[in-house]
């Protein structure tokens, strides 16, 4: 059997442009000043075609595609190692699109555009790079890499709290990291090697927990709490989700959209490309209480989405709740082998879960940046409103704008015939069967979230108007034009998942091959 | 009388009106589209599409519902798919699809019929109203997302349906959405149904994993065939109860939330909020008998392993099906006895279709797919009616609904008193005449030959509530003497004339579901039904009709000597409450379910949520707020050793702080490059200690 990530090789280095292209462009958009905007769009846009065009080239059969492989520093095992699959190029395509939302989204940067558009690209490259590299060094490297731009971003544009928002972040952010790094360490010293692929089959056929174990003693379990812990603080996993509604909510609305769009995704890859392959074994051992874990984070987030009273903080801890289904889905597909849930239905379960898992992240990134876009354009309206009783029958004075938010609403609440239910429905059909309890509890979760969705439209949307919105402005021409093509995917892809499932599949069934639990 | 069964040649491929079956939800979604693209002001243009739109999905739901009644009368029992992969995953496929049978062809003719009226009604009730192009783009949205629920095979299709049509009717309710209350009640209908929903989802991914299909009929592999049912009823959960009992026990929650079964009723009169014609089509006649349709569809799971079904006769019953009946059975009676304490017209309206939807459920429970689907078309069409005529009472006395201020309007509004009146009396069941009676009666005797009797004697007393309430109703708005304040007028044709055709049909209805002629049994069972006098005259049955005939007349009987002719002023309280105050207060509020569930379950998620949100900031965000204390302590430590004993000197520092701002404004700033110093430094020691552990 061919190992996890080998694949074909690209005869032209598109990952590495697609990488490079936003630094470029950040460097332009530095010394544009009040055309950075426009060079950001610009880039942006590229990226989105260069992204699309990575993922209609894919191989059919869901292993890697686009490979490049260079010797970097062989002395310490690092090479230039990227590569995508269906998983990988989803998020690509994700990341482009996000960044687009974002940029067209911060309209009026007054203080430092060029800065500002600057570190949004940056942010960008950190997320492709991240998403194609298949060397630990080189993904740890991007990894931090994004997190510097989205700390600047948030601490000089942000809120009035933006100062502890921006430092919780970052530290609690780079405290994960830390783990991680020290759990890859220990994995080199034993094995010599940090390309994911050769890990991975090392996970497979048991030699790396053999050596791991030769060398350092039994610190496997530990080195995947490590690695675990670096990826729970990104998700979030409860209850290492505490920076994320401040940072969320300080952060300005444009980079909240990166924020829960594509950054909060760098985590559930992870989890996918790196934790699952590596410490399938170790996380099956800990499957129940990770279980619990991820139940508390469904049910927990819709509830504290329920008790707050600014916007941006209910989607925030909306946003913990969704990715909450993935991290269900994740936990519970990894099955002990050998174990009681295991049964002749377990593969069909697996993928339909794993499936799901990856049209959540997709979707959940789609219609959680337009969520924070439609806010941006509450607060451009109101001077910076956005408390849940500061508004009232807005649907009166906007009637489209209440319409085509409601959508991206009604997304987020599960609709099926939008996008945000073929996830949660594939999540739960696979679930259910590998741990019906978790599935029971977590429909709860379901049924939270809407009620505090129906909420926000009850208080936002209904009732009178107050005197003071009457002339609230509708959506004008030209963000109905830059909002379409969102709410067009979210009806899209509710209608036909296959246009993405396509591609996943594939990469699923050769993942769930591979992967040793 | 139940005829021999005759072996009907199953008809299984898809014939060219099969084909293009989803046509039939598919335009009115695309017109709902269309509309609410069209601009506020292009009324004509809204309503023409809509109207336009059903009545060509009622074109074709007819010509299909004649390519099944044609193959019916030459013995071919019609059931014909169409499937299609909607998902890959794996190596397994998600299938969704739509199916042509005889329950399918009489639910989609009757959805578009009593649609069309009541599109046709709007017109006229809407005229006036400022977002009318909205409201008929709701409108057509809701009747494709109905019609899909109709023609689904797939479990998940038709739940996909469903969720539309619970969007729809969320709209609809809270249409005048500047009113708080609507806005309010238009939340709790949908949150309400999803409460059953979320268990609807569970029986659906339940079914999905343990059959591998969610098509309903799929030449034998469907979920509802032999082989998939078998393979259900062959495990036990718990107390002897089978995976087919238990699955079948978690789709009817979300039929019971959608239909209003106890205990998730709580939202149906509330959603009166909404315009009147919502009422009748969403309400009363289609939605809410989507819950009873659902049952239907998958009777055979419900049914799984029941004793013995012979000739369409069922004599016997399941653990599911006993829940199903009990449930409907309870619905029955207890909304019954609070609609006899209400004073809004349409809330009488609402508690009796609750009333009403029980029956349905109960008879599905009962007598089988026939008996409850019969009540469910009945009922559609006088059901209809009545909120129609409520509907045109409310317009003619200038948007009152309170029943006590109205009064002789027989006078005023002749046609919609006539009409009302025939709705009332097939409602209550008054007997040979009216279709109601029919349905009502195939109820009773299934319920009747059943092996207990207890739901028996509720649904009987129910139909004398049933009677008894009605004739109040009817008493208090259309007998005595005037008492609102504008004079009343009647309304014009456009809303007339759907009432003369719908009372036409809560009548005609009745003869294709006699004992002497059940063609609509037979039809649906897949039997040939001869029509024969003695169907009547078997002894049994004869003494239940005449039963259920006086049970009618006692209660209209009561109403008369209560409250008819007398006109009480609107101050005055009611004759039961003057004779029992405390039973009437209960009554009229609702028996304090909703102050029930408020001290409950709205409590429990207010609670909760606090709470939620206290762990965050206290407990978790506490956590971490002590560890950075303790960072920043040490950071300070550090900074106290770095100035007393490395610097040394604290003139230095005064210096420092004389011209660079305050130590604390340092620390605050300084605090990110001291933890990442702090976490280079842990990094260190940790890499450190690896290296050197794993070269031992």
């Amino acid at each position: 059997m061919n190992g996890l990530m080998t694949g074909a090789e690209a005869g032209f280095p598109i990952l590495t442009l697609l990488t490079a292209l936003p630094v470029a462009g950040a460097v332009i958009a530095l010394f544009s000043g009040r055309h950075a905007r426009g060079v950001a769009l610009f880039t942006a846009l590229i990226s989105l075609v260069l992204a699309l065009v990575v993922w209609t080239r894919l191989p059919a059969d869901g292993t890697m595609g686009m490979v490049e492989l260079h010797t970097w520093a062989p002395s310490i095992g690092v090479e230039y190692h990227l590569g995508v699959d269906g998983l990988g190029a989803l998020m690509l395509v994700l990341s482009a699109i996000v960044t687009l939302m974002s940029v067209d989204a911060a309209h009026r940067v007054h203080h430092q555009p060029g800065l500002y558009y600057a570190l949004v690209l940056l942010l960008q490259s950190g997320l492709f790079g991240s998403f194609t590299a298949l060397n630990f060094f080189h993904w740890f490297l991007f990894w931090e890499l994004s997190l510097i731009p989205a700390f600047f971003l948030i601490k000089l544009w942000g809120g009035p709290k933006r100062g502890p928002a921006a430092t919780q972040f970052f530290v609690y952010t780079m405290a994960g990291s830390v783990a991680l790094l020290l759990a890859f360490l220990a994995v080199f010293l034993s094995t010599g090697s940090m390309d994911f692929g050769q890990l991975a089959d090392m996970a497979a056929n048991g030699t790396l927990a053999q050596k791991v174990t030769a060398h350092l003693g039994a610190v496997m379990p530990w080195l995947a709490i490590g690695v675990l812990a670096g990826f729970a603080v990104k998700v979030p996993l409860m209850p290492f989700h505490t920076w994320l509604p401040n940072a969320y909510a300080e952060a300005p609305s444009p980079v909240t959209m990166l924020l829960t769009g594509a950054m909060s995704k760098m985590g559930v890859y992870g989890l996918l490309r790196i934790a699952l392959p590596i410490f399938g074994p170790q996380i099956a051992a800990m499957r129940t209480p990770l279980l619990v874990l991820a139940v508390v984070t469904v049910v927990m987030g819709a509830w504290a989405a329920a008790a707050q009273k600014d916007l941006k903080r209910v989607f925030a801890y909306s946003s913990v709740n969704h990715l909450g289904y993935c991290l269900l889905g994740i936990f519970a597909l990894a099955v002990p082998a050998g174990g009681a849930a295991a049964s002749t239905s377990l593969g069909a379960s697996q993928a339909a879960a794993l499936n799901g898992v990856i049209l959540q992240m997709f979707n959940h990134g789609i219609t959680a940046a337009a969520l924070f876009w439609f806010i941006a354009m509450i607060q451009m309206r109101t001077g910076g409103l956005r408390g849940l009783n500061d508004f009232g029958g807005l649907r009166k004075p906007a009637p489209v704008f209440a319409g085509l938010m409601g959508i991206a609403l009604f997304s987020s609440l599960g609709l099926p015939g939008l996008n945000g239910f073929v996830g949660e429905f594939l999540i739960f059909r696979g679930v259910f069967p590998l741990s019906w309890i978790s599935a029971t509890v977590s429909v709860l979760g379901l049924l939270v979230t809407a009620a505090v969705i129906l909420t926000v439209i009850q208080k936002v949307f209904a009732g009178p108007v107050p005197e003071r919105w009457i002339q609230f402005p509708d959506l004008h021409a030209s963000e109905r034009m830059a909002l379409a093509p969102a709410i067009g995917l979210m009806l899209l892809l509710g209608l036909v998942p296959q246009l993405i499932v396509d591609t996943v599949n594939p990469t699923v069934v050769n993942l769930l091959a591979h992967w040793r639990f | 009388m139940i005829e021999q069964a005759v072996p009907f040649t199953p008809q299984l491929t898809a014939s060219p009106i099969a084909e293009i079956l989803w046509l039939i939800p598919a335009v009115p979604m695309v017109a709902a589209g269309v509309i609410a693209l069209l601009k506020q002001p292009r009324r004509t243009a809204a309503a023409t599409l809509a109207i336009g739109s059903l009545g060509f999905s009622l074109l074709l739901s007819l010509v299909a519902f004649g390519h099944v009644l044609a193959g019916w009368s030459n013995q071919v029992a019609v059931r014909e798919t169409v499937n299609f992969t909607w998902i890959q995953v794996g190596a397994s496929t998600v299938d969704l699809g739509w199916v042509l049978d005889p329950l399918s062809a009489v639910m989609m003719v009757m959805v578009c019929f009593v649609g069309l009226l009541i599109f046709i009604y709007s017109t006229g009730y809407m005229a006036h109203d400022e977002n009318f192009t909205r409201f008929f783009c709701f409108l057509a949205l809701f009747a494709g997302a109905m019609l899909g629920v109709v023609i689904a095979n797939s479990l998940l299709l038709l739940f996909m349906c469903w969720e539309l049509v619970g969007l729809t009717s969320y709209l609809l309710i809270g249409f005048w959405y500047q009113k708080p209350s609507a806005a309010a009640a238009a939340k709790k209908a949908f949150l309400t149904t999803r409460v059953g929903d979320i268990f609807f989802l569970l029986g659906i991914v339940w079914l999905f994993n343990d059959t591998g299909t969610l098509l309903f009929y799929d030449h034998g592999a469907g979920s509802m065939e032999g082989f998939a049912l078998a393979g259900l009823l062959s495990h036990h959960v718990a107390l002897g109860l089978t995976v087919a009992g238990a699955i079948g026990l978690l789709i009817f929650a979300g039929a019971a939330g959608k239909s209003g079964q106890l205990p998730l009723h709580v939202w149906l009169p509330d959603a009166m909020e909404g315009p009147t014609p919502v009422s009748a089509l969403i309400h009363a006649a289609t939605m809410v008998a989507a819950g009873v349709y659902l049952i239907a569809r998958v009777y055979p799971l419900m049914s799984a392993g029941m004793p013995l079904i012979r000739a369409g006769a069922v004599t016997g019953t399941t653990a599911a099906l006993a829940v199903v009946t009990w449930i409907g059975a309870a619905t029955a009676v207890f909304a019954a006895l609070i609609a006899i304490a209400q004073n809004d017209i349409k809330r009488i309206l609402a508690y009796s279709t609750v009333s009403q939807l029980g029956y349905m459920m109960a008879g599905l429970g009962l007598g089988g797919v026939a008996v409850g689907m019969f009540h469910l078309i009945t009922h559609a069409f006088f059901k209809a009616l009545l909120f129609l005529g409520a509907g045109s009472v409310i317009h003619g006395c200038c948007d009152e609904q309170d029943i006590r201020r109205m009064g002789g309007l027989k006078v005023d509004m002749p046609l919609t008193f006539i009409t009302y009146a025939i709705g009332m009396l097939a409602l209550c069941g008054f007997p040979l005449v009216f279709s109601g009676f029919w349905s009502k009666d195939g109820i009773l005797e299934a319920a009747h030959s059943g092996a207990i009797q207890g739901p028996f004697y509720l649904l009987v007393f129910g139909a004398l509530l049933t009677a008894f309430y009605m004739t109040r109703q009817v008493s208090y708005v259309f007998f005595g003497y005037w008492r609102g304040h504008h004079p009343a007028h009647e309304s014009p044709g456009v809303m007339t004339v759907p009432l003369a055709i719908l009372a036409f049909f809560a009548i005609a209805l009745g003869a294709i579901g006699t004992p002497a002629w059940p063609w609509f049994r037979a039809f649906l069972d897949g039997r040939s039904a001869a029509f024969n006098w003695h169907g009547f005259a078997e002894p049994g049955l004869a003494l239940l009709m005449l039963t259920s005939s006086l049970v009618v007349f006692l209660g209209i009987g009561l109403g008369i000597w209560l409250y008819g002719g007398k006109s009480p002023s609107p101050e005055e309280p009611d004759v039961l409450e003057k004779a029992t105050p405390w039973l009437w207060a209960g009554l009229r509020d609702r028996l304090y379910v909703d102050e029930f569930y408020g001290a409950t379950v709205i409590a429990f998620y207010g609670w909760w949520a606090r709470a939620a949100d206290w762990l965050d900031r206290w407990i978790w965000g506490g956590i971490v707020a002590a560890v950075a204390g303790f960072f920043g302590l040490w950071a300070k430590f550090n900074r106290l050793l770095d100035m007393h004993f490395v610097d040394g000197g604290f003139d230095k520092t005064c210096e420092e702080i004389a011209t660079g701002g305050g130590l604390l404004a340092r620390v605050q700033g300084g605090r990110v490059q001291i933890y990442l110093r702090i976490l280079a430094i842990a990094v260190v020691v940790l890499a450190a200690i690896l290296f050197w552990s794993s070269r031992a």
